[in-house]
């Protein structure tokens, strides 16, 4: 069943067309990718899905409801961590359940059981400033849970969420990210430009291509989950790999 | 620890100059290099402070009253104008002029035009520091305000947030530093406008001894007070850096 699906969504700036005609459909628990080349519209969508702008065609469902331009119905996570400076990580991590109405004791007990989920533990009470960029991403991947299990619609938006790691705890985090994936059920939209990532962390590839962006091929990675550890160094992935990158790269030198 | 090494030696250096000019001060009055008279030895103001002491604590109350009280209303008209600037436009474009326009009226022109309107009592000397200490209030809450993060905000519209939210999760506390350089300097305002406020009318406060010993050619006394005026700015500033480390937790977690 498909939790949300995007259906023909076009959008101009300045009488630029910076995407065209995307549809798209995330079924549940599943993680979904769209890949593309920096500046090729993904934000854009992103910021449609989202509900923070309205597309001048086509329109946005979540679980069967039309939620064109409606913000407040999926919660989402970019490279930069976002977490308030002045909040504890626990007071972050709750921020959603409080925007949502609950009370400052009952938002807290509900995140604190996840702490040890998402290998938290430990920094509830520091502030932001304190940790690790990698703890940092998992304290926003915490909060926008959170704001998904509070709404009863577990969709999340990932727009570039581990970019602005280093390789190493880029990868540690690949790991932990896929871990956590098996013990809750997050559907989820994860827009990259890297494609590494994207093969080893997603059921469906989008590629977005072109100017303005189109979804040009939807691949499907067969491996499945839980993944081997060693899977990015297998025949499979480089196969994958070879047939995003002549797609991609055909539409760069067509681009130039 | 290096730090605190660093902090000691810095103090080192500073006191020992405050030392070597009162020591050079003593000497310039103690040979009659200048008239005592005039120029009353570190010694003696000591001596006269102490002899006066009770009358300058009695002076100062009233002067406390007058400045904590216009204070206290400063920071009120202060808060209230940069929400209202901040939450709606129209607002800003009409008054921040206006309110810079106050600004350059000075102090001691309009504080005789406020003893005739309102007498000698309490109020036109409340109105003064008011007028002087609302302004840095103002203005730096508003920048605290207009430099919030344009993605937090969008991620608390994205989970639903209206804008007193999006006001007390994002803007108020990200706004707070600034808030508290704007009262450091106001509150050193209050003190300064006080006593300007006495010297043309009034039957109690510091001003108004001032003007009294002035009268009386009472050098040693003129200078006790500055001296007695000068601890209580300074008292004030430390005062108000203690409430801001007292409100802003994080800031000093950070340092560790």
């Amino acid at each position: 069943m498909s939790v949300l699906k995007v259906e023909g969504v076009s959008k101009s700036f300045d009488s630029e067309k910076i995407i065209e005609n995307i549809s798209l459909e995330l079924h549940e628990g599943e993680l979904v990718s769209l890949l593309g080349v920096s500046g090729g519209g993904k934000t854009t969508l992103f910021n449609i899905i989202a509900g923070l702008s309205i597309p001048d065609e086509g329109d946005v469902w979540l679980d069967g409801e039309k939620v064109t331009g409606q913000a407040g119905t999926v919660s989402y996570m970019l490279q930069k961590d976002l977490l308030l400076p002045y909040r504890t990580i626990l007071d972050n991590v709750a921020l959603p359940l409080r925007v949502l109405g609950m009370k400052k004791k009952e938002a807290r007990q509900i995140a604190v059981p996840y702490f040890a989920e998402f290998g938290l533990e430990g920094t509830e009470k520091k502030y932001p400033a304190q940790i690790s960029g990698g703890m940092k991403q998992r304290a926003a991947l915490l909060r926008t849970y959170l704001f998904s299990i509070k709404r009863g619609k577990k969709v999340a938006l990932l727009d570039e969420p581990f970019s602005a790691l280093d390789m190493l705890t880029k990868q540690a985090i690949h790991e932990w990210y896929l871990d956590v994936m098996e013990k809750i059920q997050l559907s989820t939209i994860f827009v990259t430009h890297d494609i590494d990532e994207a093969i080893l962390l997603s059921d469906r590839i989008y590629l977005l291509t072109g100017k303005p962006g189109v979804i040009t091929k939807e691949i499907v990675i067969k491996e499945p989950k839980p993944r081997r550890k060693d899977f990015h160094l297998t025949e499979e992935f480089l196969r994958y790999k070879r047939t995003i990158l002549e797609h991609l790269s055909y539409d760069f030198v067509e681009k130039r | 620890m290096k730090r605190k090494l660093q902090n000691i030696t810095s103090k080192i250096w500073s006191c020992s100059a405050i030392v070597l000019i009162l020591i050079i001060w003593q000497t310039a009055s103690a040979t009659g290099l200048v008239d005592p008279f005039m120029l009353p030895s570190p010694v003696q103001v000591v001596q006269v402070f102490i002899r006066e002491f009770p009358t300058l604590m009695e002076h100062s109350l009233v002067t406390l009253a007058e400045a904590f009280i216009g204070l206290a209303l400063g920071i009120l008209l202060g808060f209230v104008m940069a929400v209202l600037m901040d939450q709606y436009e129209g607002l800003y474009k009409a008054f921040y002029p206006l309110i810079v326009l106050t600004q350059t009226v000075p102090t001691v022109a309009i504080a005789p035009l406020l003893v005739l309107w309102f007498g000698y009592e309490m109020t036109p000397k409340v109105i003064l520091i008011v007028i002087t200490t609302f302004f840095p209030i103002a203005v730096g809450l508003l920048n605290g305000f207009n430099s919030a993060d344009k993605d937090s905000i969008n991620l608390l519209r994205a989970m639903g947030a209206g804008r007193w939210q999006i006001f007390g999760y994002i803007k108020f506390p990200g706004a707070l530093s600034e808030f508290f350089a704007g009262l450091r300097i106001s509150a050193s305002y209050a003190v300064v406008g006080a006593v300007i406020s006495e010297w043309l009318g009034g039957f109690n406060g510091l001003g108004v001894y001032m003007t009294r010993v002035k009268k009386a050619f009472s050098f040693d006394k003129m200078f006790a007070v500055i001296f007695l005026i000068s601890i209580i700015s300074l008292l004030l500033m430390k005062g108000v850096d203690f409430l801001q480390k007292k409100c802003m937790p994080w800031e000093r977690e950070n340092g560790l």
